[in-house]
């Protein structure tokens, strides 16, 4: 079952993602199973499911950390599966970790500073060869996680090691770096997670507002009250399969999906 | 006393170029190589064998040199360092053994343990370099060079994915740096810059046998980085001159040549030991990370 766009809209725009029959096995479980669904670009996608219902998994296809027994992922019309995790990232599909992966030992503008576009400044002939190109690129790298940075409100802690920031302060760094790059596309694992309240008031804003800076959200959660508050619409996951697809208000309402979900 | 001082000079400068390009390996990617000295030693006998051979001077010598030691250590980087870092140690050691093995019994090539004589000396734009005391200037050179090119590397966006992949390499992957092409030109680099060391090695002492290269002595260049600090560009070199000083040092003591060998094993083992427990992070210390990122 595909997902529909979300009810206020007049007309669907395309998918900029199409998951068609995803699976993947793992030894006699299969952890993803003929798993299809759009992702619609300038939406805040979310996939929600019971514990194991396979969302990390689909999210490590999708980017290429794991590889496909079969199906298809398409990004705007162009085959990912296949690719390497750096080949998704440069077609356009970023992602968080729930376990965040901040390179810790660095500095928070180091970090967002790895998003940002350099290949001259990572090749090793252009270092050598063009150094005033290298130069003015690492000026417009730098400019432009500032800017990140002050849209994550993390500009003031710019230079302390990501280890030393705050639990929710590491949470927006891990969106930030990846908001700097080009990505039309991120994927977002369990942003909310491990957050109490007054962090939360930070990060949902901040997860509206990826989308209008012309991002396309899909992300994983658990909490319920904030996929129905932030998603444009929700795609249900159980035993790696689809169950329904729609806008947040009918899946959450959905007595079937609350008893698969809440086990009630 | 001029010459001995010359010459410890310029074994610092040989083993700080060594010191320095192992540490890309080591300190700024999280590769452990076990072959440095089988690079060292494939430059020294490229090096050689072009002079003696071919009649190549001192600067193409250098250059074939570079390439094949450069050639070398990608032909074990490209399969090793698909799957992860850690197989690399094992796949360096491999490359170690066989190399030292070639050395020593590809005879017709490299005259096995006989080794080879007669290297000519560097004719560096029409000046024979045959003093000690020049020879520091060329050594001093090359070691400046290594450095350049290696905080070249290391103060740019292409040591920063150095130090992602190091930190993390799934997330290294995940932000689009290619990971394994990444680790294939830094190994390169780094084995080139130690092949020029084993260039500068073969026309300053003259004469190569394989004993030179052995796997003690990639050990020893690994104290090197890890005693002068591992974090820092500048602490091999530290490494290099505390640690080439103490065989001198032992020749003043009144100790036989006998004992004098397998002592400097026994205080180079200690050393390590003892670092290890009380300043992992070498005599240099660790990078102030802050000031990195300050412009």
């Amino acid at each position: 079952m595909a997902a529909e766009a979300a009810p206020q809209r007049e007309a669907a725009p395309a998918p900029i993602m199409a998951v068609r029959g995803l699976a993947r096995a793992f030894g006699g479980i299969r952890a993803v199973d003929e798993c299809t669904f759009d992702v619609r670009p300038g939406l805040i996608t979310g996939l929600i499911g019971p514990n194991g219902a396979g969302k990390t998994t689909v999210f490590n296809l999708i980017t290429g950390f794991l590889k496909a027994d079969r199906g298809s992922i398409l990004l705007r019309g162009k085959e990912l599966l296949g690719l390497a995790p750096h080949e998704v990232e440069r077609r356009g599909v970023v992602r968080t970790f729930q376990h965040l992966r901040l390179w810790s030992k660095m500095t928070v503008l180091e970090n967002v500073l790895l998003g940002c576009a350099t290949p001259m400044g990572e090749s090793v002939f252009s270092l050598f060869l063009r150094t005033a190109a290298v130069r003015a690129e690492d000026t417009r790298a730098r400019e432009r996680a500032m800017e990140v940075l002050e849209f994550f409100g993390l500009a003031g802690r710019r230079h302390q090691l990501a280890e030393d920031l705050a639990y929710p302060e590491q949470k927006l760094l891990s969106m930030a770096r990846i908001f700097a790059t080009d990505a039309p596309v991120m994927l977002l694992d369990e942003p909310a997670s491990g957050l109490d309240g007054e962090s939360l008031r930070r990060i949902v804003p901040q997860v509206r507002r990826l989308v209008e800076h012309g991002k396309t959200v899909l992300l994983i959660e658990h909490n319920m009250e904030l996929i129905a508050e932030l998603s444009d619409v929700v795609v249900f996951l159980h035993q790696g399969r689809v169950l329904a697809a729609g806008a947040p208000a009918e899946i959450t309402r959905d007595p079937a999906l609350s008893e698969i979900y809440f086990g009630v | 006393m001029t010459a001995y001082l010359a010459h410890y000079l310029v074994m610092v400068g040989i083993y700080a170029i060594l010191a320095v390009s192992l540490n890309l390996l080591i300190g700024y990617s999280g590769i452990f190589s076990l072959a440095h000295a089988a690079i060292y030693g494939i430059g020294a006998y490229a090096s050689a064998l072009v002079a003696l051979k071919l009649g190549l001077g001192f600067w193409g010598g250098l250059v074939v040199a570079a390439g094949v030691g450069a050639f070398a250590s990608a032909l074990v980087a490209i399969p090793s360092l698909r799957v992860a870092g850690d197989y690399y140690v094992v796949a360096s050691f491999g490359l170690q053994v066989v190399v030292l093995a070639v050395f020593m019994n590809w005879t017709d090539l490299t005259n096995g343990h006989a080794g080879l004589p007669g290297i000519p000396r560097p004719n560096v734009f029409g000046w024979v370099i045959d003093e000690p005391f020049e020879y520091v200037f060329l050594s001093v050179a090359f070691a400046a060079l290594t450095y350049a090119v290696c905080w070249r590397l290391t103060n740019s966006a292409f040591g920063r994915v150095l130090q992602a992949i190091r930190d993390d390499e799934i997330a290294a992957q995940a932000m689009g740096k290619n990971v394994v092409q990444v680790k294939i030109v830094v190994a390169s680099i780094s084995s080139a810059l130690g092949a020029m060391a084993g260039s500068l090695y073969a026309h300053y002492i003259t004469y190569i046998n394989p004993s030179s290269f052995a796997l003690h002595e990639s050990i020893f260049i690994a104290s090197l980085v890890i005693l002068g600090g591992s974090e820092r560009l500048a602490g091999p070199i530290v490494g290099a001159f505390v640690l080439l000083a103490i065989p001198e040092a032992l020749k003043f003591l009144a100790i036989p040549d006998t004992v004098a060998a397998p002592l400097r094993q026994v205080i180079y083992g200690a050393l390590l030991v003892a670092f290890m427990l009380l300043r992992p992070e070498g005599l240099l210390g660790r990078a102030r990370t802050q000031a990195r990122d300050g412009r």
